[in-house]
């Protein structure tokens, strides 16, 4: 049970450090042993606009970023101008006294002028530094933890800068100490420290722990995140990385690592996956395995770079021309990324097809702690039917296959699974064709079509998706088995959906339970008809306009859900977000309803 | 190669086959379905006889392509082999390559698919300088489709998409990969096959990036670059002392087009490191990166981890 549950916001341009003092904040939180989530609203530009990062931590759980702010940091007058109409009661405001002019709060916010030039010396890059201080010290915590993170982050400018950051620091801690009103609790300090990671992290080293020794990549935000970490790691981890010329290059080139038999991986977002789609058709068609990210951001086209959505399920449903089997799963959190990568992995090795993980801005650049023990390494790996050089084959008619039929490539089996020799093995020579072609890879697509034989082989493709779903665990109710509604939501949205659902419970009195989905093919129809068929009131709640997945679902099973909560302007739910609008539909006012931002950040 | 098996060949052992490379060695078992005077069966035959004469094994060849008339090479040459997308088997030649270094990568295709759809993939690839060798059979014409212009078709010529004249100037490839940084850049013409052998061989033998640009008349939709055509014109660069090491010069005979075209080898440069061996990821005496032990040691996770608190 939680007996703390605060968040500190900074607001400001970018370019004022705003990204790095979240991260100074985050840390000191994790390294006390609290939860936390952050989550950094900013947009397309280098310098200037306006950015809005939220840091909530709490002794519990901690589901989303939260409704609330309780430590308002205004870094310019455009954030005191957006944010101050906000706070609420007990909360507080810091900010630079000589500068800023905050208006009026409501009743209960607590004004926090700071004399900065004074505290920072003139610095005006330090002034969020000083509030840091000041924030940790109305937080209760003490100022040595902010001391340390400071050193860790300046360490390479020298101490100079060090001693500078600290002695800002220490001053914004006095003058709080001397001039405001702490808040009434104090944040605990727990005997576990957490770890933070963010969402593009935790895939890349998801990747890690799969074996992945081939990556490539495009930049394009929300998914950059990925190239660089697997960039900084590359040589010590002894993985090929390359930034291609574009993502057609990519897929491309994870295909051709893939088909040599490396774990290969790329990441991207919605405009690059699109340049990605044939290529994936290829991989299905000359069954390559290998995992494609697709980080979500607002669309179409262009969209909104910066801002996040769960807007591309139909376009990786659709993705490249035909039918083919893969692989579809939209984790649900920064931890459920990490986790998923290995398990996708593996059934793509083991089903010999691409497969794709459909994140979103908001998990991938989010920031969230884990509890270290659960960043395992070490889990199990299987490389399915793949055969590589064994050192005995030169002797054993190393240049056959091919030309003798000794090995079929595509050996058309009960399960679809045909073993997978890599080139360089000796006595499995073979071509791979993105052209229909029969077991033994020969062409059935130009000069001798051949009906009977396309048919065998679309079978045997289709086949594979049928032991696949078998491996998947299928999706479970979360919460009382008897309930007012049932609340539906895909990938990202779990966390912020239980936190409304349990809100419901404790604050409204109504009882909401939630069905999260996070295998999208092959799908669980039956399963989930069941659950749903039996539920009062199926609501779907997503990140986007037409309602995605609830057409998705209809597709699929039948079932036409009741209402729908839909947001699409390029911010994530907040809680309130679901709760009012679910007690909207129980109380039959909508069937679907569109909750609005309260902040233009 | 000491590295164990992951997972038993499912496959029945096959009959055993001496190893030891022979002339027929890298004959397909599927006749090329290539119309009869294509410039490509000229070309295969190189091709086949290169690798016969450097002893190259065939389950150690990699020959890649796209898509398009020239592409069905590899379904008919006993070696490993990709058909891949059109305009594509560039990158998915240097993921295969990065992916297991040893193998020997040759990537085919035509003037359409590596010129044309592929141009963006060729200029990035020849920049890259990988350890790869592409043969692309220039015919002037997309042949597959049925005869529309092409990125080399000269300017006038009258195809199906083209019925009064290309008003568009053609890509001259050669000193396009001399300055793109394509380290052996040469001509073939499949008139010329015993050159044409010696040139492939080169390429194959080359440690970098090389690019074989082939006269392959296309006898059923290019009625003006046909073999009667070439043969008069054809100079070979070897008869006539070129110094493949001399830039200007390379750049010069690369434009040389009308009465006299050379083929051959017009530029070569060996003092430029591979990507290959730029990238200490390969240089680590664990062999090709496909196989590798995955995972990683206690030691790595712990780091990875400590990154985190």
């Amino acid at each position: 049970m939680a007996t703390v549950d605060f968040a500190v916001g900074i607001g400001g341009e970018n370019g004022q450090g705003i990204a790095s003092t979240g991260d100074l904040l985050a840390r000191i939180f994790a390294r006390r042993g609290l939860n936390l989530n952050a989550y950094n609203a900013y947009q397309s530009i280098i310098r200037g606009g306006h950015t809005f990062l939220t840091v909530r931590a709490s002794d519990g759980p901690v589901r989303s970023m939260g409704d609330k702010v309780d430590v308002l940091i205004p870094l310019n007058q455009d954030s005191m101008d957006r944010h101050l109409r906000l706070m609420k009661a007990g909360s507080c405001v810091l900010y630079d006294g000589d500068m800023l002019k905050p208006g009026t709060p409501a009743a209960g916010v607590q004004l926090c002028p700071m004399p900065m030039k004074v505290l920072t010396k003139g610095n005006k890059l330090a002034a969020n530094t000083a509030a840091l201080g000041a924030t940790l010290q109305m937080l209760g915590i003490e100022s040595e933890p902010l001391e340390t993170v400071i050193a860790r982050q300046f360490k390479k400018k020298g101490d100079e800068v060090v001693a500078e950051n600290v002695g800002v620091a220490r001053a914004g801690y006095e003058y709080a100490a001397q001039n405001f009103k702490a808040f009434p609790f104090k944040a605990p300090k727990l005997p576990k420290p957490q770890a933070i990671v963010t969402g593009n992290q935790a895939t890349a080293m998801g990747g890690v722990a799969a074996g992945v020794k081939f990556y490539a990549a495009y930049p394009m935000s929300p998914s950059t995140g990925v190239l660089m970490w697997m960039a900084s790691h590359a040589r010590d981890l002894g993985i090929m990385v390359r930034q291609v010329e574009d993502e057609i290059g990519v897929m491309n080139m994870v295909i051709g690592a893939g088909h040599s038999g490396c774990r290969a991986m790329c990441a991207t977002s919605g405009g690059g996956f699109a340049l990605m789609a044939e290529a994936i058709g290829m991989a299905a068609m000359i069954e390559t395995p290998l995992v494609c990210v697709d980080v979500q951001r607002a669309g179409p086209a262009t969209g909104v770079p910066t801002k996040t959505e769960q807007g591309d399920l139909w376009q990786v449903l659709g993705a490249g021309q035909g039918d083919y089997p893969r692989i579809i799963v939209a984790p649900s959190s920064q931890l459920d990324l990490f986790r998923t990568i290995p398990e996708l992995f593996n059934l793509c090795d083991k089903y010999q097809c691409p497969g794709i993980v459909l994140a979103d801005l908001l998990i991938s650049e989010g920031t969230a702690s884990v509890d270290p023990a659960e960043l395992k390494f070490d889990g199990k790996i299987d490389r399915g039917e793949l055969i590589l050089p064994n050192g005995k084959s030169e002797t054993q008619n190393p240049f056959g296959g091919y030309n003798d039929n000794a090995y079929l490539r595509y050996k058309n089996t009960a399960s679809g699974i045909s073993p997978r020799a890599v080139p360089g093995v000796p006595g499995h020579i073979f071509t791979a064709a993105s052209d229909e072609h029969d077991e033994d890879g020969t062409l059935i697509s130009d000069e001798f079509t051949n009906s009977s034989k396309r048919r065998m082989m679309v079978e045997k493709r289709a086949r594979k998706m049928q032991g696949a779903a078998a491996d998947i665990a299928p999706p479970k109710i979360v919460g009382p088995e008897n309930a007012q509604a049932t609340l539906v939501g895909w990938g990202s949205t779990e966390g912020v959906i239980r936190e409304a659902a349990e809100k419901l419970a404790g604050d409204e009195g109504i009882v909401v339970n939630q069905l999260p989905i996070k295998w999208i093919v092959p799908f669980h129809a039956e399963e989930v008809m069941r659950i749903l068929s039996r539920s009062n009131k199926v609501i779907i709640v997503e990140n986007n306009y037409s309602g995605q997945f609830a057409r998705y679902l209809r597709a699929e099973t039948g079932f036409t859900a009741h209402g729908h909560i839909r947001k699409y302007d390029g911010e994530p739910f907040m809680p309130h977000h679901i709760i009012e609008s679910v007690k909207e539909q129980l109380a039959g006012k909508q069937a679907i309803s569109v909750p609005s931002h309260e902040v233009s950040v | 190669m000491s590295i164990p098996v992951e997972t038993a060949p499912a496959s029945a052992t096959p009959p055993v086959q001496a190893s030891q490379v022979t002339k027929d060695t890298y004959k397909g078992k599927i006749h090329p379905d290539w119309c009869p005077g294509c410039g490509d069966f000229s070309v295969l035959a190189a091709l086949q006889t290169a690798l016969f004469e450097l002893g190259l094994k065939p389950h150690q060849v990699l020959v890649v392509s796209g898509i398009g008339c020239s592409s069905n090479l590899p379904g008919y040459i006993n070696s490993y082999g990709m058909h891949t997308l059109h305009g594509r088997s560039l990158p998915v030649a240097t993921g295969a390559k990065l992916g297991n270094h040893e193998l020997k990568v040759i990537c085919v295709g035509g003037d359409g698919d590596g010129y044309g759809i592929g141009a963006n993939h060729f200029v990035h690839t020849m920049r890259r300088n990988l350890d790869l060798t592409y043969i692309v059979m220039d015919n002037q014409i997309y042949g597959l489709t049925t005869g529309q212009v092409s990125p080399t078709s000269v300017k006038g010529m009258k195809t199906k998409s083209s019925p009064y004249g290309s008003v568009e100037n053609p890509i001259n490839p050669i000193p396009m990969a001399i300055v793109g940084g394509a380290t052996y850049v040469a001509r073939a013409f499949s008139g010329k096959q015993k050159h044409m052998v010696e040139i492939l061989k080169g390429a194959i033998q080359h440690n970098g990036f090389s690019l074989v640009d082939v006269f392959s008349p296309c006898v059923t939709y290019n009625k003006d670059n046909t073999y009667k055509w070439f043969n008069p014109r054809i100079k070979i660069l070897e008869e006539q002392g070129h110094d493949p090491t001399d830039f200007n010069k390379a750049i010069e005979r690369g434009y040389q087009w009308g009465e006299e075209i050379p083929v051959g080898l017009f530029w070569r440069r060996t003092n430029l490191p591979t990507l290959e061996e730029l990238e200490p990821v390969l240089h680590d005496g664990q062999g090709p990166l496909a196989w590798r032990k995955l995972g990683l040691s206690d030691e790595q996770a712990h780091a990875l981890i400590k990154e985190l608190l």
